[in-house]
């Protein structure tokens, strides 16, 4: 986990104007005020994890990331970030739209069902891949748009999104997550 | 009782121009504080009391001699902690409890005022509890806070007054009464005016006060800060002291005697004029057309950082208007964090013990005040 904040962190410049967006208990935001940034904000759904990011001392606005985005204005952030919550929309072609609107920069990292160990799984077990990222059975989910860092590739490419991924090496059989930096 | 010597008062030697246009001066402001102020002077807290609150926030009320109305929140070691912070409230303008109010006498002719009194706004109440900070030395607020009306005051307050709080908490409020908050109101006045010896509000010559009428304006309102589900949980149709309907026109269930004796208990604290005036300015309240029409001008020049709060419950003041306010600030990108809280004490929470929502006040401002930035 430590490592993916780094990593994260590491693509924001500092001083700048962030929005977390499905921040959860708060963990990075956390991160990135205490070593990048103090203009930090984050949008969440869950009560609970609005709570405690409220205990950290955060900003948090609870809402949901596909109604709530419309509220930000244009370009209103200099990066904001998407961890791991993608898959999970509705509609996550119009978050992506949504994200690189109102953030100059956006940085969306997702579970990468290319991962060898996901593509074993379906290969040899035959059943949906149960993995330490991706825990849940088919049934009970909250993902309903897996991708692989390839899918994501194709569809910037197909979008003519800008992906600025020069100090990310990540490759699509040997990497559980992708990070991807993207601009419009 | 000598209410005069346990109400602490400021007398207002400035005129004030009120949004009427009447000029008053030399007014009194009654006003409480609680805990102290430190060396800093950077731990103040300006808290704003809704329609039929009074400065003594909490511990016993002097005169009522009932708990003040927002002991669960307010106090030692409480969500706002006076250990720590130092917290003023004051009786608005309008109010009954030591301020300027239609009850006070009019010099001119030794009588109350009663409906000659002048008409006051949410913007006039945050004028006159300026001159608190004046008073005190407080060159600027650690924060503002208040629910319902009182949140109201908190809006008006930062946009009247930018830079003179580093925190605001707005709770279930508006930014613009609507037409439903209005109509409810109304009914509350109606039935005030509609009590004979209202007698168009000069009822205080002939000492037979409009208690019916203020009665039953307080019942109806009282129903618009539970929930639903509230009532049929706490009464249901549970039936009092009684084994079966009596067939007349008693109170055979539970929830009218208790709305009957809400009502007959605040006749004892409240004056029926003041609750004229207090629910007029809360009708006349719309910020966003203060603003002609955007909202987010009216914090535009603020560096105050917002945490607004809602409760799932509250019809009166719905999430959806707290969450106006949000999508107003953020669309000028202001520092402001908006938490829904759950509870099924409808409007009423925000006064009622409510864990999440007295741990999200603490934490936001214990955070804010030792946040090195």
């Amino acid at each position: 986990m430590k490592k993916e904040f780094n990593i994260i962190a590491n693509l924001i410049k500092k001083d700048s104007k962030v929005l977390d967006v499905g921040c959860g208990d708060g963990q990075l935001m956390k991160y990135i005020y205490e070593n990048i940034t103090k203009d930090i904000r984050g949008l969440e759904i869950s009560k609970k994890n609005v709570q405690k990011c409220i205990e950290k001392g955060l900003t948090v606005i609870e809402g949901d990331a596909e109604k709530d985005l419309k509220q930000f204005p244009i370009s209103s952030f200099d990066y904001v970030i998407l961890s791991q919550t993608l898959q999970a929309f509705l509609d996550p072609e119009n978050v992506i739209n949504e994200l690189l609107r109102i953030g100059k920069k956006a940085i969306v990292t997702i579970p990468n069902f290319g991962y060898w160990k996901v593509r074993m799984h379906l290969l040899l077990k035959g059943t949906m891949p149960v993995t330490k990222n991706l825990p849940d059975e088919w049934y009970n989910t909250p993902n309903l748009h897996m991708c692989t860092i390839k899918d994501f590739e194709n569809y910037c490419n197909k979008k003519k999104i800008t992906i600025n991924s020069s100090n990310l090496n990540f490759q699509n059989i040997f990497s559980e997550l992708g990070i991807f930096l993207i601009e419009k | 009782m000598n209410k005069s010597e346990k109400v602490k008062n400021l007398i207002i030697d400035k005129p004030l121009k009120l949004d009427c246009g009447k000029t008053i001066v030399n007014f009194p402001l009654a006003y409480e504080t609680y805990g102290q102020l430190n060396e800093k002077r950077d731990n103040a807290i300006l808290a704003f009391h809704a329609l039929t609150g009074d400065q003594f926030a909490t511990g016993i009320n002097p005169i009522t001699k009932k708990e003040g109305w927002w002991s669960y929140v307010l106090g030692p070691g409480k969500a706002i902690d006076t250990n720590k912070y130092f917290v003023i409230c004051a009786n608005v303008i309008g109010g009954c409890m030591g301020s300027y109010g239609p009850s006070n006498i009019n010099p001119e002719n030794s009588k109350p005022f009663g409906t000659n009194f002048p008409v006051i706004t949410i913007n006039d109440m945050v004028n006159a509890q300026y001159h608190l900070l004046e008073f005190f030395k407080i060159d600027k607020l650690f924060s503002v806070v208040g629910g319902s009306m009182g949140g109201m005051q908190v809006l008006q307050f930062v946009s009247n007054f930018p830079n003179k709080s580093k925190t605001a908490i707005p709770i279930a409020c508006t930014a613009s009464h609507s037409a439903q908050n209005i109509a409810l109101n109304e009914l509350g006045r109606q039935s005030i005016m509609a009590d004979h010896n209202w007698s168009n509000g000069f009822y205080g010559e002939n000492k037979k006060l409009p208690d019916k009428g203020l009665a039953v304006a307080r019942m109806a309102a009282h129903i618009t800060y539970l929930s639903k589900k509230g009532l049929q949980e706490k009464f249901g149709r549970k039936l009092q002291e009684r084994d079966d309907l009596k067939f007349s026109f008693d109170a055979d269930f539970q929830i009218e005697s208790y709305l009957r004796y809400q009502g007959s208990v605040f006749v004892d604290r409240f004056d029926a004029n003041s609750y004229l005036y207090i629910t007029r300015a809360m009708d006349y309240f719309d910020l966003t057309k203060q603003f002609n029409g955007n909202l987010s001008k009216a914090f535009e020049k603020s560096e105050t950082k917002f945490f607004i709060i809602s409760f799932t419950s509250d019809w009166l003041y719905p999430t959806s208007e707290n969450r106006d306010i949000v999508i107003a600030l953020n669309a000028i990108g202001k520092d402001v964090g908006f938490a829904e809280i759950t509870s099924d004490k409808g409007h009423d929470s925000f006064l009622l013990d409510v864990p999440d929502f007295l741990n999200a006040v603490k934490n936001f401002l214990n955070t804010s005040y030792y946040k090195k930035i």
